[in-house]
């Protein structure tokens, strides 16, 4: 049987195509910035606050006059570096943490019930205490939203442990001497590969989300750096006046995070066979 | 049984029936013009391997096909003259359960677990009659006692979860049957029950049958069936008709290669002559016991005795076929002499060393001395590794070079009767029938004393399970392997085994060498289970029924 392979399976819908090249405009963005952006994002001019867009100033400027465009320019890394990190914390103490549950019966109960304790507390105001407790910076806003994703991974990981520990091949390598450490590693964990990926794209969206929102509440990067959540709290009090300040971070916070969960959907069909039968 | 092929009477005649996959550059064809007819109370047998096309012939009947996969191209579908094939789905759907029913293979998920069987077999009866309620439940009643089900009231009120898998069966067979069809489609309905229940199930098919005058295709894979219940006989292979005929016809004489080939690998339960004298025993179970289920965090600790007190002794060179029904512990008990059920009491000896409960408590050495074959050939592969990895990983973890390792394995696959190519390529690549070569590759290759084969040929057609046996037998004649034979199918265990162990409800019933056991049963349960083995009667490898013994 020839079937597709998972790349074009992935690759076929527009929307899918649209979304990768809308996200990967926003990588470009947060790569270049200082080519992209027309002036220093941090630069204060009293001379041209709250001004409408214009040449010089391309979606116009906040109420202390930086460039606005700029700023979204470089929020884009703030977002991004949030994202990356966050995934990749959240992947690798949930792999562990999951795999280590999954496998080994006495850890199980311990492991999982300190991850449902964390997620007994609500994700947000776990980050902002955490940001409250160590101060704002850019690690530790990456910590504290990473943390409350951590369980989730855990869960899911341990979840697939469970059920592929039970399948006649893992239990042939144990009959034939292989060690624990190597089953483990060897037959059990590639199974989590497709789903952390799919898993992984939704952490991405929400990372991204999370940030702005602890940014917007004041509790997240320190308000000087231009994140897309600060932009927009700073361009809140003057959204009668100018809406852009709000709008244009706005729309294109919510762009990229609609986009991001699109791949992941798409990620999910191409690589759950199971699921993409049921559409 | 009488012959009803003089019947005219045709109730379902099927012409040049052609199904393809839907598929716009290249569609395969399934069905390749497929002919029979259906007559008036008779039963059709369509037997097959899998891939022959006999459930895709039921579903294209039933207006089942999955409409984004497969479609009828071409021929006709008659029931009572009205052509199905170019029927609207309204109009299928008012014949369905009317007209014509089906049986599904697997009585565990055809019925809505969160629906009162009794409300299922009357939706039936309120969609297709304007019947008031309390005629409708006189009905159903009435159905729920002609199907044998103790107390029908009981049964009306019962979920699907409190009916054991024949009973579940029987309620599938009362919604089909409860508006009289002239039809019913049988798909493989008692693959999935063990053969008392199977046996039990047959009769009553048979019974309502009679009652109510029905036409059945019956769809099996299993010849003891089609000798216990066919009329006539249809074989199919790749989608195609091979051979039609009546039930003597093609059993006692079949003219195509295929069908010969087919009946003639059903294994008879009459074992063989018997072979050798006692050599040195090599694992000897002691005493052992297990219970599932231990300490609940709440409540009294319920525990269920998986194995009680089973004693047995394997010696070289020899097959000890173990056979049971579902429940009878004889998979726990491989589990347990190969170290995947830890928690049981009692010794379990290799050679003279006992051996710990888990397997990773066990020296390398002996995890080497011991392998297992597993019944799933499709899960039994990392479906990520190639054949070369999946096969040296025993070798490789005892310390073997890889280099070294690769050459036996080579070695190995010409025993097994797959050449060194298959060593770069992935499991999905392979037949059920390869892959179980593999697994059985993977296991030798170790040179064990013991080899446990875990339902090792039960899922596999019985053409290829025929070579499968044989090469076990060959393996064992080249390395003196004690063989751990564990099965369902008393047929299999007759002709492989040494010595059968008889197992019910965790304990062993009877055991001794397979004449004893299988021609002159003492316990009670095993001369009920060889009487439940359908086509018992029946030697199909010379195409005849057997003389009734005088014993």
């Amino acid at each position: 049987m020839a079937t597709p392979s998972k790349l074009t399976l992935f690759l076929s819908s527009w929307p899918t195509r649209l979304a990768l090249a809308m996200v990967a405009l926003v990588v470009v963005m947060a790569v270049f910035a200082p080519w992209l952006s027309t002036q220093d994002p941090m630069f204060l001019d009293p001379a041209v606050r709250l001004k409408g867009p214009s040449p010089d100033h391309l979606l116009g400027t906040d109420a202390f006059g930086r460039d606005l465009y700029s700023r979204i320019i470089y929020g884009s890394r703030v977002s991004l570096m949030v994202g990356a990190g966050v995934l990749a914390i959240s992947i690798a103490f949930g792999v562990v943490l999951g795999a280590l549950a999954g496998y080994f019966r006495g850890l199980d109960s311990i492991i999982m019930r300190i991850m449902d304790g964390i997620m007994a507390i609500p994700a947000v105001l776990l980050a902002i205490a955490l940001v409250a407790v160590s101060g704002s910076s850019l690690y530790t806003v990456i910590i504290a939203i990473a943390v409350p994703e951590i369980p989730r991974v855990t869960r899911l990981v341990r979840s697939i442990m469970l059920s592929v520990r039970g399948e006649p091949y893992v239990e042939a390598a144990i009959t034939l001497g292989t060690p624990p450490a190597k089953v483990l590693l060897r037959h059990m964990l590639p199974n989590t590969v497709a789903p952390l990926i799919v898993q992984g794209t939704y952490i991405f969206a929400s990372a991204v989300l999370i940030e702005a929102i602890l940014s917007f509440l004041g509790a997240g990067i320190p308000p000087e750096v231009p994140s897309w959540g600060n932009i927009i709290a700073d361009g809140r009090s003057y959204f009668q006046l100018i809406p852009g300040l709000v709008l244009y971070p706005g729309i294109v916070l919510s762009l990229t995070i609609l986009t991001i969960n699109m791949i992941g959907d798409a990620a999910r069909d191409a690589l759950d066979p199971k699921l993409a039968a049921r559409n | 049984m009488n012959s009803t092929t003089n019947n005219a009477d045709v109730v379902l005649s099927v012409r040049d029936l052609c199904v393809e996959t839907v598929s716009k550059s290249d569609p395969k064809p399934i069905l390749k013009s497929v002919s029979f007819d259906v007559y008036a109370s008779e039963t059709l047998c369509i037997v097959g391997e899998s891939g022959s096309g006999k459930s895709v012939t039921a579903f294209a009947i039933m207006g089942l096909l999955p409409p984004d996969a497969l479609r009828i191209t071409g021929g006709t579908i008659s029931l009572n003259n009205k052509n199905l094939a170019d029927s609207s789905y309204g109009e299928i759907l008012a014949l369905r359960a009317t007209t014509m029913s089906m049986v599904f293979q697997e009585p565990m998920t055809a019925l809505n677990p969160v629906q009162r069987v009794g409300e299922q077999i009357d939706e039936v009866i309120r969609i297709h009659r304007n019947m008031p309620a309390a005629q409708r439940k006189q009905m159903v009643l009435k159905m729920l006692g002609e199907v044998d089900l103790p107390d029908p009231p009981r049964i009306y009120e019962s979920y699907p979860h409190e009916l054991s898998g024949g009973q579940r069966q029987r309620i599938v067979i009362a919604i089909a049957l409860i508006l009289e069809p002239k039809l019913l489609i049988a798909d493989e309905p008692t693959t999935a029950l063990d053969v008392t229940t199977q046996k039990q199930i047959l009769h009553l098919m048979k019974q309502l049958q009679k009652l109510h005058g029905t036409s059945v295709i019956f769809i099996t894979h299993d010849f003891g069936v089609v000798a216990e219940i066919a009329d006539r006989i249809l074989v199919m292979r790749n989608g195609m008709k091979v051979e039609e005929g009546t039930r003597t016809q093609i059993l006692r004489a079949p003219v195509d290669a295929y069908t010969k080939e087919l009946i003639s690998s059903v294994p008879s339960i009459h074992p063989p002559e018997a072979k050798h004298a006692k050599r040195e025993p090599v694992l000897a179970v002691r005493n052992l016991s297990k219970t599932y289920g231990r300490k609940p965090l709440f409540g009294k600790a319920r525990g269920v005795a998986a194995l009680s007190d089973i004693n047995l002794d394997v010696h070289k060179d020899e097959v000890v076929g173990i056979v049971g029904e579902s429940g009878s512990g004889k998979s726990t008990l491989a589990r347990c002499v190969i170290g995947l059920a830890a928690g049981w009491e009692g010794d379990i000896l290799l050679g003279s060393r006992p051996l710990e409960p888990h397997s990773r408590d066990r020296p390398q050495d002996i995890k080497k001395r011991i392998q297992i074959v597993f019944q799933d050939p499709y899960r039994s592969l990392n479906p990520r590794r190639r054949i070369a990895a999946s096969l040296m990983e025993g070798l490789v973890n005892f310390g073997m070079p890889a280099k070294q390792a690769l050459e036996k394995v080579a070695d190995v696959l010409s025993i097994v009767g797959l050449d060194a190519s298959v060593l770069d390529r992935y499991p999905h690549q392979f037949s059920g029938g390869q892959r179980q070569r593999l697994c059985l590759a993977r296991a030798i290759v170790m040179e064990p004393e013991i080899l446990i084969a875990d339902e090792a040929v039960s899922a596999l057609d019985v053409t290829v399970q025929g070579q499968v046996l044989e090469l076990l037998a060959d393996i064992k004649r080249r390395t003196q392997v004690a063989i751990l034979f564990i099965t369902h199918d008393l047929r299999v265990a007759a002709q492989i085994s040494d010595k059968i162990i008889v197992m019910q409800k965790g304990r062993i019933v009877e055991q001794g060498t397979p004449q004893e056991v299988i021609s002159a049963p003492r316990e009670a349960y095993t001369k009920e289970l060889i009487n439940s083995a359908p086509g018992s009667n029946w030697d199909f490898k010379h195409f005849r029924e057997f003389v009734p013994s005088p014993a």
